[in-house]
This record gives structure tokens, sequence and C-alpha cells, in this order.
């Protein structure tokens, strides 16, 4: 069940417990208190707008900074990892599988904000051997909510 | 100057255009309406059912089918429907591919129905058994199912409405719009009625994916006594969200659907192969695609249930189907009145209980083929209407 609350929050943090219950066919009660305990368990860590930043003329720009690290041992990629954490203008970090090792989402004010950020501060870590900067473009979809298309029915003729 | 009136068919310039599609011309042109007036899913065709199409195109499957369709997918359809409905229809001579289910139901009337002959048609039901009765020549016999039966058809209604001019129950449910099923046992009863006539049953089951009670969907077919009187017809676009695609079946026994394979062969010649082709991928792999959006399905249902009953417009639990059938009695209004003083007013557009019979004056219909938040919303202003016609 905590699952399918997960899940109805991932989709809509707005929803109410009320909305929720009626939904799952539980409790409000219930909702309530599962929702407490998976924020205290730390698993449900917080709810956030999804905004088309784009839309904003001064809006910030954002790069997927790639970086090469030398791992520590007995400490592999976590003392790196929460060095680089610690920067404001990081947005996530993933260890990942493949050519490269961390996955570093930058977000600037500006192209060069981020040009100065990743050579000034990501590249002259100990641990890490290089950078590749991907600035991006355009936000098509941001966490499952498609950006270009409008909330159009194209249904509508058929009534019956 | 041709006379037009002399000329055309009595029978189809008898036939009355559905009355609100002149509302819901209305409704088109007003900014900032929200429906739920919609009957077709809002979810996309799942993407490896287009893409199968797709990829039919691509090795150029073009060409027509044989009359009864691919027979790879007469397979399948056997399959699906013996592994869950549990009936059993041999893909050589008993199933059939149409253009949506809506060709089936007609070519099925057409194929068993003369003139004079009567069709039992329970209402509130899908606006189109009407017509294509009257077009084959029948004449329709209506039953009024009641909201306190659950809208199901009795066995003491059924006895009530048999003639000797009787040819055919037809069976809509899952029921669009009231929601209503018939289980086993209500069938059963059904079947006793009939047992030992000549009467058949042309079950309308388009809608036996969607189904809300924790049990699978009863086919009439699987009912003690019913399969050799039952022609059963399904499809694609509600449980599969495959509406565009028009297609649909019909199964029955080899003795009528020879005969209805003869309509369909001069009228249709065959399905489009596009969709047979995609339809094969939607009955072999897409289990699990159709249970995710019954899930949904079933949220929005208990959302929508509860939010019409906390405005004070009573609305019985629809077990299939999806749409929610509320009684908007207690205003005091006429069905039509409501929807187009609703329309006015706040902007929301449901269809009129009337549109599917007389029977269904006192309901609104309400489908829940939206999101969430736009269920809310038209949940939102109907409660605020309802409040202001109070005062």
């Amino acid at each position: 069940m905590k699952y399918e609350i997960l899940k109805l929050l991932s989709r809509n943090a707005r929803s109410s417990a009320e909305e929720i219950a009626t939904m799952l066919d539980i409790t409000e009660a219930e909702v309530e208190s599962a929702i407490a305990e998976l924020e205290k368990d730390g698993l449900l860590r917080g709810y956030k707008a999804i905004v088309d930043w784009d839309k904003l003329d001064d809006a910030y720009v954002s790069a997927i900074v790639e970086l090469n690290v030398v791992p520590k041992a007995g400490l592999g990629f976590e003392e790196v990892a929460k060095k680089i954490m610690a920067y404001r203008e990081v947005e996530s970090v993933y260890l990942m599988s493949g050519v490269y090792d961390l996955n570093v989402v930058v977000k600037g004010k500006t192209l060069q904000d981020i040009a100065w950020f990743v050579a000034k501060e990501l590249a002259t870590i100990d641990s890490v051997t290089s950078t590749t900067t991907h600035f991006v473009m355009r936000r098509y979809k941001e966490m499952d909510v498609d950006l270009i298309t409008g909330n159009e029915d194209d249904r509508g003729q058929l009534f019956i | 100057m041709i006379d037009y009136s002399k000329v055309l068919n009595k029978t189809v310039t008898d036939i009355k255009p559905s009355g609100i599609r002149k509302f819901f011309d209305i409704a088109n042109t007003m900014e900032g309406v929200i429906s739920l007036g919609v009957g077709e899913p809002d979810f996309q065709t799942p993407w490896k059912i287009r893409k199968a199409g797709i990829e039919s195109l691509e090795r150029g499957k073009t060409k027509y089918t044989s009359n009864v369709g691919l027979s790879p997918l007469l397979n399948e359809i056997s399959r699906y429907l013996e592994r869950k409905f549990s009936v059993t229809y041999s893909p050589e001579d008993e199933i059939l591919v149409t253009v949506g289910g809506s060709e089936a139901i007609d070519a099925a009337i057409r194929a068993v129905v003369s003139n004079g002959d009567e069709v039992i048609i329970p209402q509130p039901s899908y606006v189109c058994y009407e017509p294509m009765t009257r077009l084959a020549g029948g004449k329709p016999v209506i039953i009024n199912t009641m909201a306190e039966n659950d809208f199901k058809v009795t066995a003491e209604e059924l006895k009530a409405a048999i003639t000797n001019r009787t040819k055919i129950l037809i069976l809509p449910y899952p029921c669009n719009p009231t929601g209503a099923i018939m289980e086993y046992n209500d069938i059963l009863e059904l079947s006793k009625v009939l047992e030992g006539t000549n009467i058949l049953v042309l079950s309308d089951e388009i809608y036996s994916e969607l189904t809300f009670s924790g049990k699978p969907h009863t086919a009439v077919a699987s009912v003690e006594g019913m399969r050799e009187r039952t022609i059963t017809v399904n499809g694609f676009s509600k449980a599969f969200s495959m509406t565009g695609w028009r297609l649909g079946y019909a199964c029955g026994p080899k003795e009528i659907m020879s005969q209805i394979l003869k309509i369909h062969q001069y009228a249709i010649m065959c399905a489009p192969t596009t969709s047979q082709h995609a339809a094969i991928e939607a009955l072999k792999n897409c289990d699990d695609e159709v249970a995710v959006m019954l899930k949904e399905y079933n949220m929005r249902r208990r959302l929508i249930v509860k939010g019409f009953n906390k405005i004070g417009l009573e609305c019985r639990e629809p077990k299939g189907a999806f749409y929610a059938f509320p009684s908007i009695k207690s205003t005091g209004m006429t069905s039509e009145e409501f929807c187009e003083k609703l329309l006015y007013a706040k902007k929301v557009a449901v269809v009129p209980g009337t549109a599917f019979g007389e029977s269904g004056e006192g309901f609104i219909r309400a489908s829940y083929c939206y999101s969430t938040e736009h269920i809310n919303e038209a949940l939102k202003r109907i409660g605020e209407f309802v409040n202001e016609i109070k005062i």
C-alpha cells in the first residue's frame, strides 16, 4: 500500500490524503500514518514543483557533467560524491556504469557560470581525472511531465 | 427537382438523429468547457501495439486479408477468450473479425432479424441497438432496467418481454452508461427463461476487460445453456485503448457465423489489415498494459463515485465499463435540463441519461476517462452548480 501511495504522490504531490484514500479504497487515517512513516523513514524526501524554467526569460541553464574519478580504497566513490554534492550549483549526483563514473547535473545563471564552476571546482578535485560538460539546450520532458505539448484532448467528437 | 423525401428509405428517414448531438455541438464551440462526456479511453494505444502496426506497414502488409480475418489473429482471439473467460470458440469457423464491435452488432442483427421480428433491448444502454434493429426491419422491444436492480435484466422482465415474434435478446453488459454488470447467477436465471426457445442472445461484451467487482467478467456464452444461442461481440477499442483502429469480432455457433460472414463479406470485405496485425500483439503481449489501465480506471472510479455522493447526487457503484451514472432526481430537474443548465452555468459537459433510452430519465452519464485533476475540477464545478440551484 505504501508503494501505491508513493506512486500517487510522485504523480501529484498535492494529492490530499482524502483523495488518495478514496482512490486506494483505504481510510484517510491510514494514508496519513503511512505518509508520516514514509517521511520518518526517509523514503519520502520532499514535495517539489515541476517547473518549466525555459519559459522564464532569466531562467537558469544546466549541464550534465561526466566525471572520471579514481576511487579511494575502502571508500569507493562516496567520498568524492559527498564533496561534489555539497556545492549548491549541483542538482544531482549519480554513480554510473559505463565509460565514466559520476554524472553531475549542474545549474547556473549563465553558460559562463557553469564553465567556470566545472573548471575551477570540479576539475580541480584531486581524484577527478577528467570532465566532459554537456549543456542542456532544451527540456522536453521533466519528471514524467511533457513540457512541449499542452493538455489538449484530441478526443471529443464522439460523445456516446 | 428531386423530392428527396420520396426517394429516401422511410425506415432510415424515420430514425431520429441523436438529439444530444446539437447539445454537444454547442459545448464544442464554447470556451473553457470541461467535459466528462467522452466515451473512449484517454490512454494512448500501448506502444507495443502501435509498433506492431507500424512494422506490418513496413513489411508491406497492406493487402486485403481473408474475409474472416488473419488466421493468426483468429487463433489469438480463440486463445484469449479461452484463457480470460473460459469460452471456447474454434478459429476455423466460429470467429469473425469485424470493423469494430459495431459492425459485428449490425451484421448479427441483420443475419437473424427479418420483417416484424422482435429484438429485446434493455435500456438505458448504448444507442445503436434500436436503430440497427429498425434498419433490419425488426421491432425493438424495450426492457427498462431499474436502478434498484442495479440495472440488470431480471428473469421476470425478460419473461414479460418475450412474444412469439422474439428473435434476439440483447445483453449489453458491462453496460454503457449504467456501469452495470451481470454475474453468473444473474445470467443463469435468464438462461432458464430462454431454455427450450429459439431465442438468440446477442451479448455485447466490449467492456469485458473493465470490471471492478474483483471477479473476472462472466461471458454469457460460458453460462450453462447459453453457448448454443449466443453471439458474442467484443473488440479492441475499450480494453486496449484502440478506438480509432476500428477492430472487433463476433463469435458464435458456426451455423450462425457462416451467415453473418456473408453480410460482412459483401458489405465490408475484411477488417483493416494494419489493425489486425496490431491486434495480434494486443492479445499476445499486453496483459500488463491492460492491468495498468484497469487499475487507473478503478482509482478514478472511486474518486468520481465518492465525489457525486458527496455533492448529494446519489451514485451507485458502477461495477464495469468506465462511466458513473448518478441520479439527479434530488435537483428536481429533468436530465436534459440539468445537463443544459450545467453546461451554461459551469461549463461542464455530461450526457443526459435519456440519450440512452427513456429509462435514463433522472440520471446523467459521466465518463471517468479523464485524469484525476480533470475529474476533480469537474466535480468541483458540478458541486457548485448543485449548491447554487438549491438556493
